[in-house]
């Protein structure tokens, strides 16, 4: 019976209701939208490893490492690996097509990162090829490449024109790897400087570190810091995790607005909501003195209102739910170049959830209370 | 014969909760809707206030910014010694080798690192930039480990107040002075003495190198003369071009996001509006029937539900604007993805962005109405009185 009078009362004005659901609808699906897009601001934290440690120059990364602390870090214990990359900073054709593109020791670098998945004869090629590359999956689905391909691009940080040979496609492990990037071979970048520039030879960007074991990644990396104390070069050595945390942090204010944005439109949809109670309460105050006269109890009709609010909001949040993952998958091909990973959490959608949940109750918090404290004789005067 | 306004006002005060939550949410609309244009507005500001338009900038041909560049010694001076430069007062060239790199430091208060523009200034470079004053301390003394910091950077970094060491380079720099640049992208930099951080950086290169021009329209001459020098490998731009393409892409992404954003939630408002209106039209049945019979047309009675409906968002427009003009004490700090550095900006409220935001609202406020107005008018006499 309770819930018969709430779907019906629901239902009563189709036009009103539908208007409500649609709203909710949207903010549903902007607030899932928004959160994703935070989510995706941070692919590169979640995506990081515990067993890789980051050295770079302690003043900042603009500044670079000499190759010859390679050797030194490959002997503190605890390191199992040691591998080089350098930001490159390419223009692939026009600005607009960003990518990250960096230089590494090929074999070391890929065998560091087992989520980049390169067919083993792929891998071979690369390797024998001193301008070949390695791009990803997305990156070549993007522009078109194919194996043999070659990818022009131009130098910022490092004058003149450069050439790479497609010799490796690798896929991602799982949906959070970014396989937007494009690696070439450290030695040619190298061998080039030594040529046109030879004072910036020699140089690395980061180190890239694997440890046996995370739980000494804080003593493994002030041994590699202790180390270069007081050098012309002196290192930061800090988890993959806390290295990328330090990207994410620079652009935070950005995320916070994004937050804050995201919560303005439940905020909206909450008033929208409201308004459409109050309106059902004003309108039914006869109803509900008649039903107080035939005894039913000020919580049943409080109970009424709160269970239509809920229900309409669920509903619409249910169907919201739905639509956020074809959008948040258009979204993500659409933004391929901005956001390399881009895929709907769980917590997201526990978040959609608790939102419309909060949005039903709180719009009928009023509206309830009113329709329980009816006053019989007030409710029925207004029927005439 | 119009219906009267102050029937149309009455019927909003006549239902003032839900007048106040349909209002509210077109004002929360239209305080995104404003702030967004507003940073966008106060980036812009920043990097245009940075530049000036007879100052050149030469950086080392195919990179974007002074951080990427190199101009080692000889080829400054090359540049330096161009006939169009300005002579300052005292007889000397107004010309400024700078060198500029970023340094990692930790926000107050948490362990949270940005990386700041560090600039190895020259004699000259305050003549260049006459906007920036030292407003606390003193300049730095040439020659030695001191260093200034722009008034944005001074609260927002540890080490960087008056009075504190920053220590990068085996050197221990202390900061001696704070200076204001009148809101430009300078707030957001350190300047040091350039010869020592060249020293501490182990560089053998300048950045950039900046000059005034005597006469503003020579630098198509000078530009053409630099590009074209085989000794050379630079590019010049006009210093107010070169600020602008900075903030490119940061703009260009909060702008997208904003309108976006905005065209989204305005769906949800105007859905609100439309239910409210829809109401409004439902509950007056019999009124309007009642203006019919006494002869108002059907066009009056469009016009007054439809004006009822815009001064609704007329009402939401301005507490949003009202709202929005609040950011205006708050100022916003982000890294430039171009420069890879922090870079503080304010909201800043222009006439033009008070005049969209309101326009803004207006259609909000008739696109919610339109449809309700049209039922209204459409209503039959006979239907309308029987209703009531």
């Amino acid at each position: 019976m309770f819930i018969k009078l709430v779907i019906r009362n629901a239902f009563r004005h189709r036009l009103r209701t539908a208007l409500t659901m649609l709203g909710i609808v949207i903010a549903v699906l902007a607030f899932g939208l928004l959160q994703t897009v935070v989510d995706a601001w941070s692919a590169g934290v979640n995506a990081a490893s515990s067993t890789r440690l980051v050295t770079r120059n302690a003043i900042s990364l603009v500044f670079s490492l000499p190759i010859t602390y390679e050797d030194k870090i490959r002997q503190v214990p605890g390191v199992k690996m040691v591998s080089r990359a350098n930001w490159f900073g390419g223009i692939y054709i026009d600005k607009r097509n960003f990518f990250p593109q960096f230089a590494v020791d090929g074999s070391e670098y890929l065998g560091l990162y087992p989520e980049y998945r390169i067919p083993p004869e792929q891998l071979k090629a690369f390797l024998l090829d001193r301008k070949g590359c390695v791009v990803g999956r997305k990156l070549a689905d993007t522009y078109g490449w194919k194996l043999g391909d070659v990818i022009p691009l131009r130098g910022t940080i490092f004058p003149g024109n450069w050439e790479f040979v497609v010799q490796a496609i690798f896929e991602g492990a799982d949906a959070g790897t970014n396989d937007s990037q494009l690696f070439f071979h450290w030695d040619y970048l190298n061998e080039s400087l030594k040529k046109s520039a030879p004072r910036r030879a020699n140089q690395v960007g980061v180190f890239v570190l694997g440890i046996s074991d995370p739980d000494a990644a804080a003593q493994t990396s002030r041994a590699v810091d202790a180390m270069f104390k007081n050098s012309l070069a002196e290192t930061l050595t800090e988890t993959e995790k806390a290295f990328q945390l330090g990207f994410f942090s620079m652009t935070e204010a950005i995320v916070a607005a994004i937050r804050i944005v995201s919560l303005v439109i439940i905020v909206i949809i909450m008033a929208v909501m409201a308004n459409t109670m109050a309106m059902a309460a004003r309108e039914r105050m006869p109803e509900y003195a008649t039903l107080k006269v035939l005894g039913f109890r000020p919580g049943y009709l409080g109970g009424l209102m709160l269970g239509e609010s809920i229900f309409i909001a669920l509903a619409a949040g249910a169907l919201g739910m739905l639509f956020t993952v074809p959008l948040v998958r258009m979204f993500g091909n659409a933004m391929a170049k901005l956001f390399p990973v881009f895929q709907l959490s769980a917590h997201t959608v526990v978040l959609q959830l608790a939102a419309v949940a909060l949005v039903g109750v709180v719009a009928a918090v009023v509206p309830s209370w009113r329709a329980s404290r009816v006053v019989i004789a007030q409710g029925l005067r207004a029927i005439g | 014969m119009p219906i009267p306004l102050s029937y149309v006002a009455r019927n909003l005060a006549a239902r003032k909760v839900t007048t106040a939550l349909t209002a509210g949410g077109l004002a929360l609309v239209v305080y995104v809707f404003a702030t967004v244009l507003m940073l966008d507005e106060g980036l812009r500001k920043t990097l245009v206030d940075t530049g000036s338009w007879d100052n050149v900038l030469v950086i080392r041909r195919a990179s974007e910014t002074e951080v990427q560049s190199g101009v080692d010694r000889e080829q400054a001076a090359v540049v330096a010694s161009q006939p169009e430069i300005a002579i300052a007062g005292g007889g000397a060239r107004m010309v400024s080798k700078e060198t500029v790199v970023l340094i990692s430091l930790n926000k107050r208060g948490s362990e949270k690192p940005s990386n700041v523009v560090i600039r190895g200034v020259g004699p000259q470079a305050a003549l260049l930039r006459p906007q920036v004053k030292i407003v606390e301390g003193r300049m730095f003394r040439p020659g030695s480990s001191e260093i200034i910091a722009g008034r944005s950077i001074a609260g927002r970094f540890a080490g960087a107040g008056i009075g504190e060491r920053l220590r990068f380079g085996l050197r221990d720099w202390t900061v001696v002075g704070l200076f204001d640049a009148g809101g430009s992208g300078f707030d957001s930099e350190i300047w040091g003495d350039c010869d020592q951080l060249m020293q501490a950086f182990r560089r053998n290169a300048y950045s950039s190198v900046i000059f005034r021009l005597v006469d503003a329209d020579a630098f198509d001459a000078v530009k053409a003369r630099l590009e074209a020098d085989p000794r050379l490998t630079v590019g010049a731009k006009r210093e107010t071009v070169y600020y602008a393409e900075q903030s490119e892409q940061l703009s260009a992404f909060i702008r997208y996001l904003g309108i976006t954003l905005s065209v989204i939630f305005s769906s949800g408002a105007i859905i609100g509006a439309m239910i409210t209106m829809y109401a409004s039209v439902a509950t007056r049945t019999g009124e309007i029937g009642t203006l019919r019979a006494l002869g108002f047309r059907r066009r009056s009675i469009l016009w007054a539900f439809l004006l009822e409906s815009l001064l609704m968002g007329a009402l939401g427009g301005a507490a949003g604007i009202a709202l929005a003009s609040l950011m205006q004490w708050v100022s916003f700090s982000t890294t430039n993805f171009q420069t890879f550095s922090e870079l503080a900006f304010s909201f800043t409220l222009t006439g033009k962005i008070v005049a969209q935001s309101m326009i803004f609202a207006l259609v909000m406020g008739l696109l919610g109405g339109f449809l309700p107005a049209s039922r209204a008018a459409r209503l039959k006499i006979v239907d309308a009185l029987r209703a009531a």
